[in-house]
Order: structure tokens, then sequence, then C-alpha cells
């Protein structure tokens, strides 16, 4: 079973509804017993960073999830939810993340060229940077749905793919059992759902 | 570089298309449900939904045909047409849409445009305008473009910015239903205007006109279109090919 990680930040339907989509087994949760009974876990999330780590340290799950991804459980982090990885984030202040992964969120104004529209909405192309479980069903160029204003930095070690927008952009990391997108797979289309199928899909498959 | 969006939008009335003609492995024509994947399967970036029912029932029907395509097409949703309070976008964001696009309730209310802003955020809220060129001016129309409100459009269009509208829909209502291409000089207007995504819509004919689109104003975002796509004058694949071969990045 996957469990989603419901911290009170955005609507879970179409995330529900996309693995529902690809055949797992799926409970949107926010039980701790629930979260350590799954065999993986996704860490949806939108909004404002400051809001989604209090909501998560507030519902006692933060704890939880340290422990169980630090334990080897698979995780997959979703746009906030990927940000939610790192160590900290940049935005409107400076706010601590989970520290699963060595990087930061810094915003993408004055990195990206002045007449590009910020937030980064839209279908951008996959650049890949290492190959890894996610994208074992997807091909460099292909594209996948954006939303976002602020990206993750100095996140080299688990860096896996980059969306060009003025700079490259991260758009994927993977450091073993960790993983995250910042653009949203359960809205990209065929592509997005073969990214949920390598990360829900057995390990020996 | 992220892509130019190709964007076919569905009217709804009591739960059937309103235009709609045969293609070729679809069983049925108006049924919103198998439209949206007909169209998600061949190539659109994000569909539009608008509601054009007046009545309790016919909303109702719109709703849960909404839960069912958010529960089988995985591109953006965006939804309009009768939504005047914020109660109005909790509704259908909760049915799986991503983005909600308002028209003359933020005339009624421009409050609104901002309660939503601050709720879901900028990137959430659609303005959907519908313009026509009034004494020499460009005017916003309301209800369905049969009302000059006697605003000025673009000085309405940067209100709505202001307040947190994340992306603008220009439909032209002078160019509407003509097929002879989109209004550049009413999108130019607007492009120089705002710095949000603007969204093209009325008059797309032929594949001529949305080359002539990404070509003559590289800031336009996307381009929508009903008819030509519901009656297969346009093929969205055949379109995204040509688009690509004149270098306007799409996503193929």
């Amino acid at each position: 079973m996957i469990a989603i990680i419901d911290y009170g930040v955005g609507n879970l339907f179409s995330l529900k509804s996309s693995l529902k989509m690809i055949g797992a087994e799926v409970e949107v949760t926010s039980d701790p017993a629930v979260i350590r009974k799954a065999e993986k876990l996704l860490l949806p999330g939108v909004g404002a960073f400051e809001d989604a780590a209090r909501k998560l340290s507030e519902s006692g799950l933060r704890e939880v999830i340290l422990e169980e991804v630090k334990a080897g459980k698979p995780i997959l982090g979703i746009c906030l939810g990927m940000q939610m990885l790192f160590e900290k984030s940049f935005e409107y202040g400076e706010h601590q993340g989970l520290g699963l992964l060595k990087g930061s969120v810094v915003p993408m104004e004055g990195v990206i060229p002045a007449e590009l529209k910020i937030p980064h909405i839209g279908w951008n192309a996959l650049h890949f940077v290492k190959q890894g479980r996610l994208f074992r069903y997807v091909k460099e160029n292909e594209c996948v749905y954006f939303v976002h204003s602020f990206y993750a930095t100095g996140c080299e070690e688990s860096l896996l793919a980059t969306a060009e927008y003025g700079a490259e952009l991260t758009a994927a990391v993977e450091k073993g059992n960790i993983m995250g997108c910042q653009f949203h797979p359960e809205k990209s289309g065929d592509v997005g759902l073969r990214i949920l199928k390598a990360f829900c899909e057995k390990e020996d498959a | 570089m992220i892509t130019k969006r190709i964007i076919p939008c569905l009217d709804v009335r009591n739960g059937r298309v309103v235009k709609g003609t045969n293609f070729e492995g679809l069983t049925d024509v108006s049924s919103p449900v198998e439209l949206a994947k007909f169209y998600s399967e061949n190539g659109a970036d994000e569909l539009v939904f608008y509601d054009i029912t007046a009545s309790f029932e016919g909303r109702q029907l719109f709703t849960d045909i909404l839960l069912e395509v958010a529960s089988t097409i995985f591109i953006p949703l965006t939804v309009g047409g009768g939504i005047n309070t914020v109660e109005d976008f909790d509704r259908v964001l909760k049915c799986g849409a991503d983005k909600v696009s308002v028209n003359s309730g933020a005339i009624r209310n421009p409050d609104l445009v901002r309660e939503a802003a601050r709720k879901y955020g900028d990137q959430c809220v659609v303005l959907s305008a519908d313009i026509k060129r009034v004494d020499g001016q460009f005017r916003v129309f309301a209800k369905g473009g049969r009302e000059d409100t006697g605003m000025e459009a673009i000085s309405w269009i940067k209100r709505c910015v202001d307040m947190g509208a994340g992306e603008i829909v220009v439909n032209s209502i002078d160019t509407d239903g003509v097929k002879k291409g989109f209004d550049l000089e009413m999108l130019q207007a607007v492009t120089d205007a705002v710095s949000v995504p603007v969204i093209a819509s009325g008059g797309a004919g032929c594949v001529q006109d949305f080359i002539d689109l990404f070509h003559s104003n590289p800031k336009v975002d996307a381009g929508l279109a009903a008819s030509v796509f519901h009656f297969g004058e346009i093929r969205i694949p055949d379109l995204k090919k040509e688009l690509k071969k004149e270098n306007i990045i799409v996503r193929v």
C-alpha cells in the first residue's frame, strides 16, 4: 500500500485518482500507524513552504516520516512536497525542511531572465542528469507539467533531471530511497503516470 | 523551454457538450468524459470546461461530470461558468479542477479575484474577459458577451492581475466565430499591459491562424478553440506537427 500523506495542504483528489489509475493500492492518511505500515510514502504539497512545514510538524507526522525514510522506506515528494525534503527554504524568510536531502529551496526571481514569467507554469521538457528509478519508463525531452516559483539548489548529489526555463532548474531528485519531482506527475498525462508507476512498483520489478 | 499550449474548450449544458462531431473511435461525441479523454490522448495540453447551464440540476450534473473527468484524465483542467463566490471555487476545485475561470462573477464582484487568489494562490485564478471594440475602445462585455459593461478592457485586466489573477483568457467577440484568425491587435494590447500568461481565444479557423498567433506575438502562451477542434477541422496532432515545423515549441 502507498500512503499519500495528508497534512492539510492541497487537494489530493487527482493524485489519488492517478495512483488508482495505474492500479496501485493507495490510502490518503494522516494516521502514523498507516504511514508506518505503508510500503511507500507520497508527500504532496501546494502553497507556502512555511505553512506546510508548520502543518507537518504540528500534525506530528514529521518525526514519523523521518524515522520511516531513514529506515529505508521509499518516499516521493511532489512539488512543495519535494521542496520539503531539503534542509531549508528561503521562501519569504528561512525555514527548516525535513533535511533528508542536501540542498535548499530558493526563489527563481533574479536567477531567470526578467522577461520570463513567474510562476513557471506549463509543460516543459525533462533533461536527465543521471539514470534513476523514477525515469525508467521516461525518455529524455518528454514534457511534464510544472507550477512553481521556487526551486531547489545545491542538490548536486541527488539531482536527477532539470528543466530549462532561463536557467536549468531542478526538476527531479533521487538518492537511494528518497525521490522528488518539482512538477506534478498527476497532471503530466501519460508521462506522469509512467513516473508514478516506476515509483509504485515493487523493488524487484 | 516552456511549450506553447493548445487548449480545447468544452461548453457543457445539461451534462452534454454543446458542439460535437464524429471522431474515429469516439462513440458519444457529446459526452464530456469521452471527448475529454479523446483530446487528452490526442495532444491537448489542457482542457477548459465551461458550465453553461443555469439550473440547479444542471450544475449538479456538471459537478458529477467533472469528478469523472478528473478521475480518468491527468492533464490540467480549468473550469468556468457560474463562478460567483469563493464557495464556487471550492466546489469545482474539490472535483479535481486545477484552475478556475471567472468572468461575469468578477465583474459583479471584483473582490472575488482577490479573495480567491489569497485562498488558493494566483496560479489558480484565471480571468476570462469577453472583449469587443466599441467606439474605438476595447470594451469588456458581461453575460456571455451580451452586455456592454462600459469598462475599458485593458485597465480591467490590469486591475484583475493586480488583485491576483494568474492567467488571462482574452476572448475577442469581434473575431469569435469568424474563423479568420485570432485578434492579434487585441492580444498585443493585453500582452503589452500584463506579465501573466495570456491565452488567445476567438477566431481560429485553420492551422495557419495558430502559426500566425505565436509568430506575431511570442508573449502569447496558449491558443484556445472549441468548434474547429470539436468539428474535426483541426486535429491537434497535425496542428502541433505544423507548429513544430515553424520552430514553435510544443509538447509532442
